[in-house]
């Protein structure tokens, strides 16, 4: 049954895309209560099924960028948003049919909702990562050769700029260096594509899959096993069935710096009962590895997320502190995470681990 | 006056009782604790009249006195005494597409009106201009504010965290339009996050008159009592401001109790760096101070369902106190249902019918309160587990409140810390100090004068050990002027976060400076 995206499911698919942000993504807190708004005021957008799409429709691609902390100070504009739209749509000639998120984990998953009921589109259950990257060029549309550019970079002067690079890489590059200069909360509308190659290459059922996994955090708390709740919910997704409890216990050590522009660390966790067990979760901005007494129990592209062991609340990287009492959920990525050209753009090795990626479910 | 004969009155107004000292400097002269009036300041002068007669003091002696309260925050949470308030943004164009009270429930936004406009201006994150502020777009507000009777107005500005000029300048041209308005400027009292800071801003404006009213009181109730020295009012970091700031910013008292229990916790066991448990009759509010202030929360708080993001301490709230339930049912549980203040007729030991944590306590033979004999049928095992089970709970949540895994001095106070009496896992002591009972009032008599600065600096452009000194130096400044001697103003807290995503080392730096208050030399060479 498609999902209403409405002001009643906004709080659990918010709260279930934080959960696949695997700790970073941005607090959807601010796209949660700009899509909600942006259906008060023109209605609720049409949540369609990648298959619904013609071969021959117009998909376009919307995502925020820029630090996270700017945001909670210039929270959105909303012409900006469908600037960066019409931008896109303007330099090449032809208009959007329907709306395709990015990035479901983290606050990117609320800007399509908003950009979709503002303009009267679609917006495709799906997206390109399935959880959440920390540039461009991570996804499934670049892994399959759908280009990021030609990109319309956005601010809230409605002033904009169109970034043509010879690789995503290249145009992750430019990107982050308008953001800067036009303030660091900037909307990029990009990746235009077929119907056709949204089929081919997008993670489907996404947005329908937050919802699900925000939902069963929600039941699942008012019936005291949210975590049960969520590894239940888990197993009825495609993408995320092989998910599982990889520890339980509370965080003993915490290191957290910046590096590149990014919030990288590492977090020490031990069982409460047993405290020589332990485990590592290292991050970059997202969560990248869990290593259980020496072992790897799963590694990025696969999903790690850290929640509350008793609300089932996802943490985000930033709020972790020492003696937080959590679980740590590891779960399969979809399979288009999975492939050479994804291992290669946003496998272990794009993010300086030395080891081959083995899937969780054969770890 | 030197530090031995003078006297100065801590007070701490809570939900449910009132406490007060008579303090001479290190020493307590008088404690008092009674339930908290339906008029305040009777439960004031009563409480200020009690503790001088118990120390036979002169009302001429006293140099000063410090006053914690909760009607504040209760009037927000309660919706009660509030008014309308005309709030003002300067941002746009950004933020358009979330207007001010976008996220309030209904009942509190209908209590402060929700009138609101958003004009041109503001800054970039790193002190850049954004948008020219649009003068005329204030004035006119004001004027439609005036029109409609609004005579509190709260301002916030894009950045303001960054740079508070533009928040200034909206000021002085609403003052301009509406004479004798209370203007609240975001940046005085919230961080970075607009959204936030701009709600704690409203807060602030629906309380201006309250804040007035409540201080003419206190005031009336001194004179009453003839006591001419200077009083002040705590805020929820352990600092004081003086009755004027309160008129301006009585939202900063919110969570002050608890503030002024651990602080108290410090001065009464000397220890600086410990965890904090102050153990009431229904709960145990575990806090940690470090340097003698307390650790505050990172997180975004909620306050009568509006969120926040203005400096809060970091509690953790058990359901554990000495009126706790103990049900006999198998698993024993100890909590979070309580007694409450009804202890001395509930409980077994003062003839009632309920098990209750105290019960326990002396039961088990480590405190000696009410009628022993009334424990008699009490199985041994019973009282066993049930004392390892309130130890095993306080134990987890010092755990959950540590920074680290190194053991730390833990100091108990509230009336409920005769619970424990066995030592506690991860704590290196534990320390029930003398007057352990009246802590909060005490904290409220010790509080001294801060100042805070806050903004994103760039290490790249100047490194970071200018930038630091340079926040250090506008942190001190800010204390002095709000009224500490600066002999003594100590940097009391420094928060660094670096900016992720943005190359160039820009961090947002939040230093805190905190000296004794100017006016009474006695407390100058306090420690704490």
């Amino acid at each position: 049954m498609a999902l209403n995206v409405d002001r009643d499911t906004l709080s659990d698919l918010a709260r279930g895309a934080a959960f696949l942000g695997t700790g970073g993504g941005g607090d959807p807190y601010i796209g949660y209560l700009v899509a909600r708004q942006a259906i008060a005021d023109y209605g609720a957008p049409k949540l369609i099924d990648v298959e619904e799409l013609r071969d021959d429709a117009m998909v376009m691609s919307i995502a925020g960028f820029g630090a996270p902390t700017v945001q909670l100070e210039k929270l959105v504009c909303g012409e900006e948003v469908e600037l960066a739209l019409t931008k896109l749509e303007q330099y090449l000639g032809i208009k959007a049919d329907a709306i395709i998120p990015a990035e479901i984990g983290g606050s990117n998953s609320m800007i399509p909702i908003m950009l979709a009921a503002r303009r009267g589109l679609p917006v495709v259950d799906a997206d390109g990562m399935g959880r959440a990257f920390p540039e461009l060029q991570m996804n499934s549309f670049s892994a399959n050769g759908i280009r990021a550019t030609p990109l319309a970079v956005t601010d809230e002067h409605l002033d904009f700029a169109i970034v043509e690079a010879a690789s995503d890489k290249k145009a992750e590059d430019m990107t982050r260096a308008l953001a800067i200069s036009m303030g660091l909360r900037v909307f990029v509308g990009c990746f235009h594509m077929s119907g056709r190659q949204a089929k081919e290459t997008a993670v489907r059922g996404t947005l329908t899959a937050a919802y699900n996994i925000g939902r069963a955090i929600r039941d699942g708390r008012a019936a005291n096993n949210a975590v049960d709740s969520i590894l239940r919910c888990l197993k009825t997704t495609s993408h995320y069935r092989n998910g599982k409890i990889l520890f339980d216990g509370k965080i003993v050590d915490l290191v957290r710096e910046t590096a590149r522009g990014f919030s990288v660390g590492t977090c020490r966790l031990a069982e409460l009962a047993n405290p020589s067990s332990t485990c590592t979760v290292t991050f970059q901005n997202e969560n990248l590895e869990a290593i259980v007494n020496g072992h790897t129990v799963a590694m990025v592209p696969d999903l790690i997320c850290i929640v509350d062991r008793e609300t089932g609340e996802p943490i985000p990287t930033q709020a972790l502190k020492y003696g937080q009492r959590v679980k740590v959920i590891g779960m399969s990525s979809p399979d288009q995470l999975r492939t050479p050209q994804a291992l290669a753009l946003f496998g272990p090795q794009a993010f300086g681990i030395d080891r081959p990626f083995t899937p969780i479910e054969a770890l | 006056m030197d530090w031995h004969s003078s006297l100065r009155i801590g007070i701490d107004v809570g939900g449910t009782n009132t406490d007060a000292v008579l303090m001479q400097g290190r020493t307590v002269r008088a404690a008092y604790k009674a339930p908290t009036t339906a008029n305040v300041s009777d439960g004031i002068i009563n409480a200020i009249k009690t503790v001088m007669h118990e120390a036979a003091a002169q009302v001429s002696d006293i140099k000063c006195v410090m006053i914690g309260t909760t009607q504040f925050t209760n009037a927000f949470v309660e919706r009660r005494y509030l008014q309308h308030v005309g709030v003002i943004r300067i941002a746009l164009p950004a933020t358009k597409g979330l207007p001010p009270m976008v996220d309030w429930p209904d009942d509190i936004k209908t209590a402060v009106g929700g009138h609101s406009v958003m004009v041109r201006g503001g800054y970039q994150y790193d002190g850049r201009l954004n948008s020219a502020l649009d003068e005329s777009a204030i004035a006119e507000a004001a004027r439609s504010f005036r029109a409609g009777g609004i005579r509190s107005v709260a301002i916030a500005s894009l950045f303001s965290p960054v740079n508070g000029d533009m928040e200034r300048r909206a000021e002085a041209i609403v003052r301009n339009e509406i004479p004798d308005v209370a203007v609240t400027l975001s940046h005085q009292i919230g961080r970075l996050g607009l959204l936030e800071r701009e709600n704690a801003a409203i807060m602030n404006a629906s309380l201006a008159d309250l804040a007035a009213r409540v201080v003419h009181a206190f005031r009336d109730a001194l004179s009453q009592l003839n006591i001419k020295a200077p009083f002040f009012i705590s805020q929820n970091d352990g600092t004081l401001m003086a009755a004027d700031y309160v008129e301006k910013y009585p939202v900063l008292t919110f969570a002050s109790g608890p503030t002024n229990s651990m602080r108290g916790a410090v001065y009464l066991s000397g220890i600086k760096d410990a965890i904090i448990a102050d153990i009431g009759g229904t709960t145990t509010d575990i806090g940690v101070v470090m340097g003698g202030f307390p650790r505050e929360s990172s997180i975004t708080s909620d306050i009568g369902g509006v969120r926040t993001n203005f400096r809060m301490p970091d509690i953790l709230a058990l359901g554990l106190g000495g009126g706790s339930i103990v049900s006999t049912v198998r698993p024993l549980t100890i909590g979070p249902q309580s007694v409450g203040y009804r202890i001395t007729e509930k409980a077994l030991i003062f003839g009632g019918d309920t098990l209750t944590a105290t019960d326990i306590a002396v039961a088990a033979g480590y405190a000696d309160v009410g009628d022993r004999a009334r424990l008699a049928g009490l199985a041994p095992q019973l009282i066993k587990d049930a004392v390892a089970l309130i130890h095993a709970k306080i134990e987890e949540g010092i755990d959950r409140m540590k920074a680290s895994a190194e053991p730390v001095p833990l100091v108990l106070v509230g009336g409920g810390s005769i619970l424990v009496s066995q030592p506690l896992a991860g704590t290196s002591k534990v320390i029930v100090p003398e007057h352990a009972a009246v802590a909060n009032a005490v904290g409220a008599s010790i509080a001294q004068i801060g100042g805070e600065v806050e903004g994103v600096f760039s290490y790249g452009a100047i490194g970071r050990d200018a930038a630091m000194a340079q926040a250090k130096e506008q942190a001190i400044k800010a204390a002095v002027a709000a009224g500490a001697d600066n002999r003594g103003v100590e940097i009391t807290d420094i928060e660094e976060v670096p900016l992720a995503y943005v190359p160039g080392g820009a961090v947002r730096l939040r230093v805190k400076a905190a000296g004794a208050l100017r006016l009474s030399e006695e407390m100058t060479g306090r420690a704490a």
